[in-house]
């Protein structure tokens, strides 16, 4: 097979890519639609630490809070996954045991990406081996800043064949990539380098995931998907932390890649807060008071 | 050249900005069959965001100097003064007369000035020192209660308002106020003082509109700490009182006050939105003597 040249990507419509966000944004979900959502969103969302300041506790707590995201309303669903260092994958595997709630751990010298490639791929496996059940790489951005597409592409690649079994999330960092063209570039690459899902960020750069860019994205997955049947994921991460914002990102992949993709096999958020404002929301409906963040647990 | 006619549109306040309410509604009161402007008829949804934007202002208001937000309201007061004739024709419009609009004017810069004077006296006339039967040194201090609705005075548009809004902001509460109905210019022009004043965005949040529609949504609210209602109606009370259990919101009634007054400036309306917090050190004695308390 012939290498494909990615600076021949497929240009993006700045103006048209706006314009349909503000499209989005105006949409009005009201009732039965928003609770629906709602839910929805609840059960897509990976609860994230990625703290410095981690410990087992507070891994075992969000572990916790996964499972058990608000107890004085029966049936909610669990949060997707949740994601966290490698170090502390053991630690949340054991907590999560039976509960159906996935593990994810960032690898490969998260956030900056900055090492070795056997570095990476060791961070890799002992995520791995421990037992995680999706990995969150980043891209190499300076690579990628010099043109190396190769390289990026290889390192993906390689990574997915240490993933083994695990599903593997591609960080682009699209708040270091500047402009949508190579955000459209990168997510060609890290699809056809075997990424099971593209993700916006790392939570650590801002800009983090905004609505645009992941339509950027979207447009890219369902190109990918017309031209090899191959779904891909995609997953917002950093900044999204209201109900709204989170709805009109549903919206946004329902009508840019349907129904099929409005599960948490194929769409997530990558978030901390944005579960209690949800839960807040469906507080508000269930028991018709605007509700306080003092009445739900932190984590 | 005759200037054509137009009526001002008042926008509400919340946030440190001049939104229109998020309903897009508008009515217009009238004095003497003539309507004084257009008004943002709010919705819940408005007293929602101005709940976010005080709840948002709340700590770094309170973690502000006693000193400096003395300052801040001293500031108000002179920007006030500063304004003082376009209030004074807008009291007229709203229906009284030359000589009661200049008095209610000076009245609420004094009193805006009375509570400046008090933000960092309050802690010390208040607090306490208390006699413990143990070795520890005991004292309780105020805290502010934290998001405070106002339903301010209806008939007294300018200094029955500002008598609620000083020293509730002067103990270091935020607050989201519904503004009088039938006589709302005073307040949103009031707004535009506080913009300009050094007062952060969100400390204080004015909306217009209509009580029936607005009220259970104060009352309601869980992230509201505490309401004053300064009105007379019996329903509108009991209702609050009802909706304001959830969260057992601090409650004050001001009904049939008269704002004009000097009995209504005093610094127990501080303490109506405090919460006493009593601290218990350990410590055998206090002094080199050996004094214990």
């Amino acid at each position: 097979m012939a290498i494909k040249d990615y600076s021949q990507t497929p240009k993006v419509d700045q103006v048209g890519i706006l314009d349909r966000v503000a499209r989005v944004t105006a949409r009005s979900i009201k009732n039965e639609a928003k609770m629906q959502g709602l839910r929805m969103v609840l059960n897509m969302i990976d609860l994230t630490t990625l703290e410095g300041a981690d410990t087992e506790a507070k891994v075992k707590q969000l572990c916790y809070k996964a499972m058990h995201l608000h107890d004085e309303i029966p049936n909610l669903p669990t949060t997707a996954a949740i994601c966290v260092y490698p170090n502390f994958v053991n630690v949340a595997v054991k907590a999560l045991k039976g509960s159906g709630v996935k593990v994810a751990s960032v690898a490969t010298a998260f956030p900056s990406g900055h090492s070795s490639r056997e570095i990476k791929l060791m961070d890799t496996k002992i995520a791995v081996d421990a037992g995680a059940d999706e990995i969150d790489m980043v891209i190499s951005r300076g690579k990628f800043h010099s043109g190396e597409y190769n390289f990026v592409f290889d390192e993906i690649a390689a990574i997915k064949e240490a993933c083994g079994n695990a599903r593997l999330k591609v960080i682009l960092e699209t708040g270091e990539l500047g402009t949508f063209d190579k955000v459209r570039r990168a997510s060609d690459i890290a699809m056809d380098a075997g990424a099971d899902f593209i993700k916006t960020s790392t939570g650590k750069i801002k800009p983090a995931a905004t609505l645009p860019v992941t339509l950027v994205m979207l447009e890219a997955i369902k190109d990918h998907y017309y031209k090899t049947g191959r779904m891909v994921g995609m997953k917002p991460a950093g900044g999204i932390s209201n109900s709204k914002l989170a709805l009109q990102y549903l919206v946004m992949v329902k009508e840019t890649l349907g129904g099929k993709w409005l599960s948490n096999e194929w769409f997530r958020f990558g978030a901390s807060s944005l579960a209690n404002d949800v839960l807040m929301q469906i507080a508000k409906q269930t028991q018709g008071n605007y509700q306080s963040k003092d009445y739900f647990s932190i984590d | 050249m005759k200037r054509i006619e137009i009526l001002k549109t008042y926008k509400i306040y919340i946030g440190g900005a001049f939104p229109r309410t998020e309903s897009g509604r508008y009515y217009q009161p009238l004095a003497n069959k003539k309507p004084l402007g257009n008004i943002c008829l709010s919705s819940r949804k408005d007293v929602r965001n101005a709940v976010v934007a005080a709840r948002g202002a709340q700590t770094g208001w309170a973690e502000k100097s006693a000193y400096n937000r003395s300052q801040i309201l001293y500031r108000i007061a002179e920007i006030l003064e500063g304004r003082r004739s376009q209030f004074q024709s807008e009291l007229e419009l709203q229906g009284i007369t030359k000589v009661t609009a200049e008095k209610e004017i000076d009245a609420s810069i004094d009193r805006l000035i009375y509570y400046a004077g008090w933000c960092d006296k309050y802690t010390q006339v208040f607090g306490s020192i208390n006699p413990v039967a143990s070795s520890h040194f005991n004292f309780s201090t105020y805290e502010p209660t934290g998001v405070v609705g106002i339903i301010a005075s209806e008939e007294s548009s300018l200094l029955g308002l500002i008598s609620m809004i000083a020293p509730v902001i002067a103990g270091g509460n935020t607050c989201v106020v519904l503004a009088s109905e039938s006589k709302p210019l005073c307040a949103v022009t009031f707004s535009e003082v506080l913009a300009t004043s050094d007062v952060p965005g969100g400390v204080v949040n004015i909306l217009t509109g209509n009580t029936k529609e607005l009220l259970e949504h104060f009352a309601s609210h869980m992230d509201v700490n505490a309401v004053v209602y300064c009105r007379n109606n019996k329903d509108e009370i009991n209702q609050l009182r009802l909706l304001a259990v959830d969260n057992l919101k601090r409650i004050t009634i001001k009904d049939n006050v008269n704002w004009d007054d000097e009995k209504v400036e005093n610094p127990y309306e501080i303490l109506n939105f405090m919460e006493v917090k009593t601290t218990w050190h350990p410590i055998e004695s206090i002094s080199a003597a050996g004094s214990g308390y």
